[in-house]
């Protein structure tokens, strides 16, 4: 038994992007829910099973289920951080298949500009590395950049063009956070904050929320939109600090993507869109080697001179990504969402022709958990 | 110790040798495997026979970088990642080196130093000293 094409998001919707001045995090994921039920075209009443990960509120799946005056079958709150959505689609996946539940909704919100400006987050530094005073999380992610360059001469331009190509298709979404021209000059000039990262290499700090709806595929053509369908899915966890990382330039996502490609009967040059959770520049290199797209070592000449800007050989974080777009701290389903508009021809200025494939990817914690879904069009199935 | 026995558990005993100058890593009595940090079971085979052994405190850095802070805030300090002789890992701090010199392969040595708030911590230096 598969869970290819078995289930379907029917439904989507972003709340509060960028600043939602007065509203709290829980505030703005609802009104995502409200959006996405609207644009799924069901009724609050029929949503059986939920499924959320909020920064701060470490039941947050029982304050959803409150908020929306739910008593729900399944309330998931697994937590691996800004991965965690793409698990619950999984999970999801699961649920609709057993009919254990029939409607599955799933979301997240974050008001952490307005509420702080910064990162908020419960975690600690890990025992191990807190003497040390790493940047949480920003100094993890400068190590993995720096052994990336060293071992594969990586270098500091082709670091600084993933932000311009994320910025370079940012222009292009009317709803982008960040839409002035932004040059690798630029990114290079950048504050320094944790060798070799630089401010320009980091993810945005915004508000923001999205929601999806899911349901069995057989049902899914009954709702306005066009279905999108879940075709593969996989996981892989592979430590938790960075310090316990066996090799800081190879990921979880070589067996994340491997599972999810292989349960969608497809490979990488299949597709057609991607979006990887850019967290830093040094992300989108290492998610593009371990899911395929390149050999592993190769992901700086991948990136390097608009290969992933629009009009590259692969276009990836349409959107945006969480460099330009949208970053409310976990920014996982807003990769899936913006896979579900490309598949839908939703995409505007910044559709791709015909695009009927798309894979979204996130990453939780320090490179910690990876998570791959794949996704289709009718014409997939 | 052949198995999990009563008493403090892995992390208190690291720390309190630690704070009497003194840093030892485990050792797997099943499969041989080194062990850091401490742990209840071997990460390798499973088995609970975890001893207590002194490293040789050579090493060879794996990653670093550099926190910039401005210098009236405390300035720049480094972050290392640093492969112990024995085949583990372990986070730390070069001292007796200029930032930008710590690079990929720099081959140091263990010392109980000070880490954050003035606490034991296991810091290196570049193998031979200061420099
Ligand atoms: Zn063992």
């Amino acid at each position: 038994m598969s869970l290819r094409g078995k289930a379907a998001i029917v439904g989507t919707a972003l709340a509060g992007c960028g600043e939602a001045h007065g509203k709290g995090a829980m505030e703005i994921t609802i009104e995502a829910v409200h959006g996405a039920l609207a644009d799924a075209g069901i009724a609050l009443g029929e949503v059986d099973a939920i499924a959320t990960c909020q920064p701060l509120d470490m039941l947050s799946g029982l304050t959803l289920a409150q908020e929306l005056g739910l008593s729900p079958k399944f309330t998931m709150n697994n937590r691996m951080g800004g991965s965690s959505f793409l698990s619950h689609t999984l999970w999801a996946a699961m649920l609709l298949e057993l009919r254990l539940a029939d409607t599955v909704l799933i979301c997240y919100g974050s008001n952490q500009r307005t509420a702080s400006g910064k990162l908020m987050t419960a975690l600690g530094l890990p025992t191990y590395e807190a003497p040390y005073r790493p940047l949480f999380p920003l100094s993890s992610y400068a190590l993995a950049a720096d052994r990336h360059m060293t071992q594969f001469g990586t270098t500091r331009e082709q670091l600084a063009d993933v932000a311009v190509a994320a910025r370079a298709w940012a222009q292009k979404n009317p709803e982008a956070f960040l839409r002035d021209p932004l040059t690798r000059e630029d990114v290079i000039a950048s504050r320094l904050v944790s060798d070799p990262l630089r401010v320009r290499d980091c993810c945005l700090v915004t508000d923001g929320g999205g929601a999806i709806v899911m349901r069995r595929s057989e049902a899914a053509k009954d709702h306005p939109r066009p279905p999108v369908y879940l075709l593969g899915g996989g996981e892989g966890t592979t430590h938790r600090d960075i310090s316990e990382m066996a090799d800081l330039t190879e990921t979880g996502a070589v067996q994340s993507g491997q599972t999810a490609m292989e349960m969608a009967g497809v490979k990488p040059a299949d597709i057609d869109v991607v979006q990887l959770y850019d967290a830093f520049t040094i992300n989108v290199i290492l998610f593009l080697e371990d899911l395929g797209f390149c050999k592993k070592g190769e992901g700086g000449a991948f990136v390097a001179n608009g290969g992933i800007a629009p009009g590259g050989h692969l276009p990836v974080n349409t959107n945006g990504g969480g460099l330009s777009c949208v970053h409310p701290g976990m920014y996982g389903i807003f990769t899936l969402i913006e896979a579900v508009r490309q598949l839908r021809g939703d995409a505007g200025d910044r559709q791709i022709d015909s695009a009927e494939l798309a894979l979204a990817h996130g990453n939780g914690g320090v490179l910690s958990s990876q998570v791959t879904n794949i996704l289709g069009t009718d014409a997939t199935l | 110790m052949t198995g999990i026995e009563k008493g403090p558990g892995p992390d208190a005993v690291f720390a309190a040798k630690l704070a009497e100058g003194t840093f030892e890593i485990q050792k797997c009595g099943g499969c041989g495997t080194h062990v850091f940090h401490p742990r209840v079971i071997c990460p390798a085979c499973g088995g609970a026979d975890l001893g207590w052994v002194a490293p040789t405190g050579r090493g060879t850095v794996y990653a670093r970088t550099v926190v910039r802070r401005k210098p009236e805030r405390g300035g720049d300090y480094n972050v290392v990642l640093v492969d112990l002789e024995e085949g583990v890992r372990m986070m730390s701090r070069i001292d007796g080196i200029e930032h930008d010199r710590i690079v990929t392969g720099l081959k140091v040595t263990a010392s109980v130093g000070e880490g954050a708030e003035g606490k034991p911590a296991v810091v290196f230096e570049p193998e031979g000293g200061a420099q």
